[in-house]
């Protein structure tokens, strides 16, 4: 019987089986930000342990409120950059280099095909975009990651989606997981890894598999994982061109992660892309979609795009596009934060800050600020927001607050008419 | 092995989130214990009070389906830690706050719906209360002069951990 990616990864990373179906994995990379890494540093500290297992495979970011905006997000953040000091982390990335997490560690190549990666952060299954097993995990787990270099996982068992077709103007991979999560529900993948093929996810850019990948976790799925391919390679050969021959040669390598065709899975789900319409989420769980025709002219107060969901340079050249010479509605306000300083910085240069700014939109410094409610585009009680984000609880992006998620696109024309809006009209 | 059990609070609903638990702008807090007021603040259920004596005075919380989803952030098994409450007893749970449960030591306990549907027959009894026995595999809701025995599963990792008092002393010895 042959291997889905994951069982290949959790093979090639087992250390110990203290049980049965408990596999305890040898770890890559430990990701860490300054909302759940305090609290692991000062137990670490507490124990007398306050140790890293290897500083080179510990990578750490201030991004959840930065720069800071009181006295307790000013102390997060000096414990972590203190710790990275301590340690001698060289990839610690404080005010002025630093960016949405899921997206300014892929974009600096720590994340490569056959990874194991934890973060104290449960939307750590974007990294799976890149054929890793990506899994956010708690305080404890991190504390254990940092010290140990390993974590504990049950066995997961694989979800296999088939998404094949060409996707349609104004339907992006933003809209293909609110489908698949409204098919599957907010539980649909728990315990389970959740793996891409087909035509469609081979013809998607990195970014968009990260945006796939992100929200894997809203179905309860353990990772997002995709299937490592020349697009992969294209995007690592930066990082990797010391390391391989050629690109090739690269990939050939990565190739060993490959599912295996006889891959035993726990279910096969096909999605055909060709009949997908811009989707968009009306209640207060990310299960809960409907197609543009369905909720458009739903009122709003505020447009958000960033997140490590639609942050990326993508996503702000596709809003941009929708934006071009046109300014938004009267009644909302816009607020964009590109996810990675280098992300904004090629946005300056291509004109697309311009763009947003003169649609009026108010431009921030890379931040996941308002998506979970912190700064940066706080809503209040009764407020309505479309979002590029990833989760719509209630009072996600503040107390009383509702949020519907889209894409970039159906985001940038709901911007310009004030209510939900049909991107295609735009394109 | 600390004790499990007690007086119960009934969320009767699926999916209630990590922010629902805990907000996300309180995870700026540097201690547990300044978690305490927020408990479970933003979750809205009919004739449920967040602040009321039924929260305060709970040790085990029993819901439905795909408890704890969201959110990886341990605040949320903290803040029920330093409110007393220590097991919670669900159809199911995200797996995140489901091993976030068991690694600092405490008790996430599925049972089947059948199950739950009886105890919940108890949630309006003032006199609601669990006896839990985490070794032996068994639980005993009591309320309204009624009791019933039930038997449930947990993996021996996780009933490891429980043991040990959670993962960090238990890894660093072993690895």
């Amino acid at each position: 019987m042959g291997k889905t990616t994951a069982e290949k990864i959790f093979d090639a990373h087992l250390v110990d089986e203290p049980f049965p179906g408990t596999k305890v994995l040898r770890l890559d990379a430990v990701l860490c930000h300054e909302i759940t890494t305090p609290i692991a540093i000062d137990d670490l500290i507490r124990r007398g342990k306050d140790r890293v297992f290897d500083a080179t495979k510990i990578k750490a970011v201030i991004d959840h409120v930065t720069p800071s905006k009181d006295t307790k997000t000013a102390t997060q953040a000096k414990i972590l950059r203190e710790w990275a000091r301590r340690h001698a982390i060289k990839d610690f990335f404080d005010v002025g280099a630093n960016g949405v997490c899921h997206a300014l560690f892929p974009e600096r190549g720590f994340i490569r095909p056959g990874y194991t990666v934890i973060m104290g952060d449960s939307h750590t299954c974007t990294h799976g975009a890149f054929g890793a097993f990506a899994a956010g995990i708690g305080t404890t787990d991190l504390e254990v990651g940092i010290l140990k270099g390993v974590c504990a996982f049950r066995q997961p068992k694989t979800i296999k989606f088939n998404v094949n077709g060409t996707l349609p103007k104004g339907v992006y991979a933003k809209d293909v997981i609110l489908h698949i999560i409204g098919r599957i529900g907010v539980n649909g993948a728990t315990d389970r890894v959740m793996e891409f093929h087909g035509s469609t996810i081979a013809d998607m850019s990195m970014e968009s598999r990260m945006t796939l990948c992100n929200m894997a976790i809203e179905a309860g799925g353990t990772s997002g994982i995709c299937q490592p391919d020349m697009t992969t390679v294209e995007y690592l050969w930066p990082f990797i061109e010391g390391e391989f021959a050629s690109k090739e040669a690269a990939l050939a390598d990565y190739s060993q992660w490959l599912a295996d065709a006889d891959a035993e899975y726990d279910q096969t789900i096909e999605i055909d892309v060709a009949s997908l319409q811009p989707t968009v989420t009306f209640g207060y769980k990310p299960d809960q979609v409907k197609t543009i025709s369905e909720i458009e002219g739903a009122p709003l107060d505020q447009v958000y795009i960033g997140s490590c969901t639609n942050g990326r340079l993508e996503d702000l050249r596709i809003a941009a596009q929708i934006l071009k010479g046109r300014h938004l509605a009267p009644n909302v306000r816009g607020i964009l934060s590109p996810a990675t300083p280098k992300i904004q910085q090629q946005a300056i240069k291509e004109g697309l800050i311009d763009i947003f700014m003169e649609a009026g939109f108010c431009v921030t410094n890379p931040t996941c600020g308002a998506c979970l409610g912190m700064s940066n585009g706080v809503l209040a009680d009764g407020e309505v927001c479309a979002s590029t984000t990833n989760r719509n609880f209630m009072g996600r992006m503040g107390k009383g607050g509702m949020v519907h998620l889209m894409s970039p696109a159906t985001a940038a024309a709901s911007a310009i008419e004030g209510k939900i809006a049909d991107p295609r009209k735009y394109l | 092995m600390k004790t499990f059990g007690g007086p119960v609070l009934f969320l009767d609903r699926s999916d209630i989130n990590t922010d629902e638990i805990i907000p996300a702008k309180y995870l700026t807090e540097i201690t547990k214990e300044d978690l305490k007021p927020y408990i479970l603040e933003d979750l809205k259920l009919p004739g449920f009070d967040a602040k009321g004596p039924k929260t305060t005075n709970a040790k085990v919380i029993v819901s439905r389906a795909n408890f704890g989803c969201g959110s990886s952030r341990e605040h949320a098994p903290w803040v029920f830690e330093v409110n007393g409450i220590t097991s919670v007893i669900a159809e199911s749970f995200a797996r995140i706050f489901r091993q976030n449960m068991f690694n600092c030591g405490m008790a996430a306990i599925e049972l089947p719906k059948a199950d739950l549907d009886i105890i919940f027959s108890h949630a309006d009894d003032a006199d609601a209360h669990m006896n839990i026995d985490i070794e032996g595999g068994t639980l005993t809701m009591n309320g309204g002069g009624k009791q019933k025995d039930f038997t449930f599963e947990i993996s021996p990792f996780d009933k490891a951990l429980v043991t040990a008092g959670g993962w960090v002393d238990y890894a660093d010895q072993k690895y």
